[in-house]
């Protein structure tokens, strides 16, 4: 592998479900078939050892491309490439199954995602069972008490239930178990989202303790922008699934290009109580069904021209070094930001 | 007299007994919001600031039930009033809002509907003007063509839109006092700044008074004129919201506040509180805060800290009473 070779690469990825009324609805009513494009031509990459982040509101896709990378849906166009080789295209299951053992996934309910009659120690180890890693009960046992360890808690907790367990203490097993297979990368899908904040805090650090001692990939998927600058350092914004801006963290928040990475940087709540001047950006996310034509944040911009209604745009590089989609930014007439201190 | 507050809640108490013994939701609590006031309620998961505002609108659930404190409103106690004469408080001069504005709606029936309905059960009015009366209030919380939107039902209404009709609802009879459960936590963060700038103006215009309840001090920070901070069914430190964010006094609100990853900054790592918040069945002994706490010192381990007044606040924490020295043990 050069050193060029990104870990993680999706090309062109889109998914789209048929959401149509069933066949005799459709033939009564006289009503087309009903397609939601979830994630409609997605292209990014990740490095080895970096954090990318997509940031969105809900609607915008960004669970679905977590889905799509780790597999757990097929996409309906497009690829995801691990080290250059193309997931989709695998022909034999221990190809798969070698490649699957180096990512894992991370949920956002740790409700959900434990089952509640297995013990710990067992939900931990299901992925090294599954992966056949080891069949030796006692290194099984050793392995689980030092990841009950890293993940802060003790060995002794292997042996409860997941109702045992506070939510931050869940999200720390969910954790545990996503590593025990020795993954290269994981998926976090809001990972933080159903906790309080001195938890999440708790929780964050965590994640960013282990990827220093253990070297891990991060894609992480989150509604909540000062998380995800936190975390990150590269971020992707989503809107109605399609990308419309992916920079570096630092730049992306310092100098945002595309209208609606600053409308979303503008709606975060000021906890510096600067006073700063906030530009109030009406309207809502379009219905996904029937998307905006052109530019899909048209109606809801405040620099929209007749070009935007008609011609999507398509990512271009920008002034901050990274690319946003959008005509406004490319033919320079956006107004400049007003100004954050 | 003009300065008397909306709503006084004196030594608060809200308890649940179980079978294995009572279990204490809110502790001892006393607030005040003043005319055109907002007071934010801020704690996590546990920390009886929902129970707070059930009680005051006199929705507590039962087995829980208020075990003493007084509940005032407009000078008049209203927590031991039957629940007849209580209802008709409630509506008329208190409003409430919800998180999920999905189930403070009947689906069944159209939002005019729901709106004339509120209206004429608490004001002398007739169809047609509790009709123009609710196109009014639609058209005041910034619902677009709202003479035609009045006869849609709550499904065709997007999230945002239907937090906006519960607004409406709940200002319907001109309260006095609007309490709010999370109002914008089920919202996406575009519409919740939105919601936000609404509750504002309207509170404003109207010079009700606001109980705010909400795990979001970002919501607060951009709400509230004063907040509670709450920990363990107990006021950690109230006051305004400039000083409590700016300079937080007690330990808990310092870790709370370092604990909130901000956009800007590039700390490594955030403050993190060690532990959890207690569970109400094994609520520490002295100050509830004390076994997360870095400054704890043996007298907050033995003696449970009153509120004591700091320039503008009020802080619940034995750090701040002038009397600490002579306290047994030092700091640390």
């Amino acid at each position: 592998m050069s050193a060029e070779t990104p870990l993680v690469e999706a090309r062109d990825l889109a998914r789209f479900f048929d959401v149509s009324k069933p066949l005799l609805n459709r033939v009564i009513e006289g009503q087309p078939r009903l397609t939601l494009k979830a994630v409609d031509g997605v292209d990014f990459t990740i490095r080895k050892g970096e954090t990318l982040s997509l940031v969105g509101e809900s609607g915008c896709g960004k669970s679905t491309v977590a889905r799509l990378v780790v597999g757990l849906y097929r996409p309906t166009r497009g690829q995801v490439l691990f080290e250059g080789v193309d997931m989709g295209a695998l022909s034999t299951r221990a190809e798969e199954r070698a490649l699957r053992k180096r990512f894992q996934m991370i949920f956002q309910d740790p409700y959900a995602s434990l089952n509640p009659r297995w013990r710990v120690a067992d939900i931990i180890a299901e992925p090294i069972r599954a992966h056949r890693l080891s069949g030796d009960r006692s290194d099984i046992r050793k392995r689980v008490d030092e990841l009950l360890r890293q993940v802060g808690l003790a060995p002794a907790d292997g042996e409860k239930y997941p109702h045992e367990f506070s939510g931050g203490q869940r999200q720390r097993i969910s954790i545990a178990r996503a590593l025990s297979s020795n993954p290269e990368f994981l998926v976090c899908d809001e990972p933080t989202s159903a906790l309080d904040v001195s938890v999440q805090a708790q929780i964050l650090n965590l994640m960013k303790d282990l990827q220093r001692e253990l070297g891990l990939t991060f894609l992480f998927i989150s509604h909540n922008l000062a998380v995800v600058f936190h975390i990150s350092d590269r971020v992707g914004v989503m809107y109605l699934g399609r990308l419309v801006e992916l920079a570096d963290a630092r730049a992306l928040y310092d100098n945002p290009q595309h209208p609606y990475t600053r409308m979303l940087l503008d709606a975060i709540p000021d906890l510096d109580m600067s006073g700063r001047a906030r530009t109030p950006v009406g309207g809502e996310v379009p219905n996904p069904l029937d998307p905006p034509t052109g530019c899909a944040f048209h109606p809801r911009c405040p620099w929209a021209n007749e070009r935007c209604k008609t011609e999507r745009p398509v990512m271009k590089p920008t002034a901050n070094g990274g690319a946003a989609s959008c005509h406004a930014v490319e033919e320079r007439r956006l107004a400049p930001r007003a100004q954050k201190v | 007299m003009a300065d008397r507050p909306v709503l006084e809640v004196k030594n608060l108490r809200v308890e649940f007994p179980t079978r294995r013994g009572t279990l204490v939701a809110v502790d001892d609590i006393s607030f005040t919001i003043a005319p055109g006031e907002v007071l934010g309620v801020v704690g996590e998961s546990g920390a009886g600031k929902s129970m707070t505002g059930s009680a005051v609108i006199g929705l507590l659930e039962p087995p829980g039930r208020i075990a003493s404190g007084e509940i005032l409103f407009d000078g008049r106690r209203i927590d031991n009033l039957p629940y007849e004469e209580l209802r008709k408080i409630r509506g008329k001069d208190i409003g409430a809002i919800f998180q999920d504005p999905l189930t403070s709606l009947n689906p069944l029936y159209t939002i005019g509907r729901q709106l004339i309905e509120t209206i004429q059960t608490h004001l002398d009015m007739n169809q047609a003007q509790a009709h123009a009366r609710a196109v009014q209030l639609l058209e005041e919380v910034g619902i677009p063509a709202a003479a035609r939107r009045i006869d849609h039902y709550p499904h065709q209404f997007s999230g945002g839109m239907r937090q906006r009709v519960v607004i409406a609802l709940a200002l319907a009879a001109g309260p006095r006092l609007i309490i709010a459960d999370e109002p914008t936590t089920a919202l996406d963060v575009s519409i919740q700044a939105q919601i936000i700038s609404l509750i504002k103006k309207l509170c404003r215009d109207h010079g009700a008074a606001f109980m705010l309840v909400t795990h979001d001090m970002g919501v607060i920070a951009e709400t509230a004129d004063r907040v509670a901070v709450m920990y363990a069914g107990r006021i950690a430190e109230i006051g305004p919201v400039r000083d409590v964010i700016k300079s937080a006094k007690h330990p808990y609100t310092v870790g709370l506040m370092g604990s909130i990853p901000k956009v800007g900054h590039t700390e490594a790592r955030l403050t993190q509180i060690d532990g959890a918040m207690p569970r109400l069945n094994a609520i520490p002994r002295g100050c509830a805060f004390n076994p997360r706490c870095t400054k704890a010192f043996d007298r907050c381990r033995m003696e449970r800290p009153e509120p004591i007044v700091v320039g503008s606040t009020a802080v619940a924490c034995w750090l701040h009473d002038p009397a600490k020295q002579e306290a047994a043990g030092g700091v640390r």
